[in-house]
């Protein structure tokens, strides 16, 4: 009786999830390039993938775009939800709608927004930093700025998504803890330090772990606003994968490439999981 | 009543304001307002850019120094792009694409969960792991062989082949679940008892008890896919199945050399509908994603 309810779902997420993820396994092994005889070549496409210098660039400029992306985007969510829950600020409901819009807007779209903002010739906010004299130029192909403007656009969507997180995470805090405190006589620092980071850790590391995965799999607007440039200084895991898999027909190495981003993502949700169960027990 | 009662879930006024009103606003208070006004400013610019640059004459967006606002408005801009691209059949693309994968996974989703949640099987617990367990696979990594078996199917440029692979997911099952296991279960054991098969309980008593939580699914879920460039890009080779979103980025690629206004008009019409339905229910919305930290 079950199975008629299971069974839609379970072709689905067997055909596409799961046997997928055995056949990727599989082709990581060939030399598969969607066409001809498909070779077994052993462990070729992971020496490849450990020791070709385009493919560490790609690790590496995930890992930088994962450094500028997370924090700052987790960090200004907490901070801006720190400041909207202070119930004597007004208009409380307004700013919490604003600080989410982003988040229904497309990387794509908000790609296409940011790259005409920080246009050298055109872009008002270019202007605008240029009559406060900071002139930065060709943004986009500038290669120590290029990481920097596309981690910013991830950073402008996602982290109103973050920032309902903590608020509701804040919300959750009860007021006697507080009240408490404050008996104690415990200033403001003394109150976040003592009440508000311990009962918020718990979704502090659920929300960090979660803007690590978002960042691993970084792709839309950088394939909108560099695809890749200058010189690779953004080419990321994804967008490699990409190329590889839909452009070269590299199926063999794009699978291989496929299963060292799975890995990392695995290990990275395994921590999520922890945390997402103790930030349950936390909101029970 | 305490002054220190914090608000819980509703963000409006709590029940302190009122003696606090009478006297001015704490100096604290006044720099958290101007700061979040600055913030929130900054934060809605590239929002704003897109509307008024949708509407401003090309002359005006290549002047120097660039303005916000346009002076003159116009409609060229929205003329324009519908004939860049075949407009209308992409944003239709876009309707039945996250359309169709909202309703496949509402209901394949919700009929799992069900299973899952409110009938007694062996190995139920087993499968609720293994579920879970495709939850942790990012579909960047499983991209090549779905497009393999995609296309071996002969869906490539279909509907079917864009809409099937996501007919279903772990996230959606598992959320519903939380929320059926919360019904109280002595309806469904009365209704059992007189004799009703477990589709009508699901059908008659547990969906209309969840229509929250599938409305806030749905939203979500369409909201991903609308925006999702990765997806269509891969499963659709010809320019008329794809997506606003993907479509758009065509015009960006090499030798595509498109004026900024087109681009925003482009960009305004994509996020449009987007932007209404989220206003229409944000409260709601903003509320269940916060408390079960939905996938983003």
């Amino acid at each position: 009786m079950a199975l008629a309810f299971l069974l839609p779902a379970l072709v689905i997420l067997g055909a596409f999830v799961v046997w997928p993820m055995i056949s990727a396994l599989r082709l990581s092994f060939t030399n598969a390039a969607g066409f001809g005889v498909e070779e077994w070549v052993g462990v070729d496409n992971y020496v490849k993938v450990f020791t070709d210098p385009e493919v560490q660039d790609a690790v590496v400029n995930t890992l930088q775009y994962t450094v500028l992306f997370t924090p700052t985007a987790v960090l200004a969510a907490l901070l801006l939800a720190l400041v909207v829950n202070n119930p004597r600020l007004p208009w409380r409901s307004f700013f919490r709608t604003t600080l989410f819009l982003p988040f229904v807007v497309s990387l794509a779209v908000a790609a296409f927004a940011w790259s005409y903002l920080i246009d050298p010739q055109v872009g008002l906010l270019s202007y605008w930093l240029g009559r406060m004299g900071l002139h930065l130029g060709n943004v986009l192909e500038d290669p120590s700025l290029a990481m920097p403007a596309v981690a910013l656009v991830a950073v402008w969507k996602n982290f109103g998504f973050y920032f309902v997180i903590f608020l509701a995470g804040l919300q959750d805090i009860p007021a006697s803890l507080y009240e408490a405190a404050r008996v104690d006589g415990a200033g403001v620092l003394h109150r976040f330090r003592h009440v508000t980071l311990p009962l918020l850790s718990n979704t502090f590391a659920f929300v960090l772990v979660f803007a690590m995965i978002a960042a691993l799999q970084a792709f839309d607007q950088i394939y909108v606003m560099t695809g890749g440039g200058p010189y690779g200084h953004t080419q990321t895991i994804v967008m490699e994968i990409y190329e590889s898999g839909f452009r070269k027909l590299e199926l063999g190495f794009a699978s291989a490439l496929s299963y060292v981003l799975l890995i990392a993502t695995l290990l990275l949700s395994v921590v999520q999981f922890v945390f997402f169960g103790r930030r349950e027990e936390d909101l029970a | 009543m305490t002054a220190l009662t914090l608000a819980r879930r509703a963000p409006g006024r709590s029940v302190d304001d009122a003696p606090r009103a009478r006297r001015p606003m704490r100096t604290g208070t006044f720099v958290s307002l101007l700061a979040m006004l600055v913030v929130t400013a900054f934060v809605l610019l590239p929002i704003v850019v897109i509307v008024f640059t949708a509407f401003k004459p090309t002359a005006e967006v290549n002047a120097y120094p660039p303005t916000l606002m346009p002076d003159a408005w116009t409609l060229d801009n929205m003329r324009r792009i519908v004939t860049e691209l075949p407009f209308s059949r992409l944003v239709l693309n876009s309707f039945v694409f996250a359309g169709g994968v909202t309703i496949c996974a509402l209901v394949f989703d919700s009929l799992a969960a069900y299973a899952l949640a409110r009938i007694d099987f062996r190995g139920r617990r087993l499968l609720l792991v293994g579920i879970v367990a495709t939850l942790m696979i990012p579909f960047q990594a499983t991209l090549v062989p779905v497009y393999q078996l995609v296309s071996d199917l002969g869906w490539v440029n279909t509907f079917p082949g864009l809409i099937a692979p996501r007919a279903a997911d772990a996230f959606g099952i598992f959320f519903l679940r939380q929320f059926f296991l919360a019904l109280p279960r002595d309806v469904d054991s009365a209704a059992r008892i007189d004799g009703a098969s477990e589709f009508r309980i699901y059908r008659s008593i547990v969906l209309p008890n969840v229509v929250p939580a599938l409305l806030t699914l749905g939203i979500f879920t369409f909201v991903n896919n609308w925006n999702d460039l990765l997806w269509p890009l891969v499963f659709t080779t010809r320019k008329e199945m794809g997506t606003i979103t993907s479509g758009l980025t065509l015009l960006t690629g090499p030798g595509g050399i498109i004026p900024y206004g087109v681009m925003m008009a482009g960009s305004l019409i994509a996020i449009l509908p987007l932007v209404v339905a989220f206003l229409l229910v944000q409260r709601r919305f903003i509320e269940s994603v916060a408390t079960t930290g939905l996938k983003g």
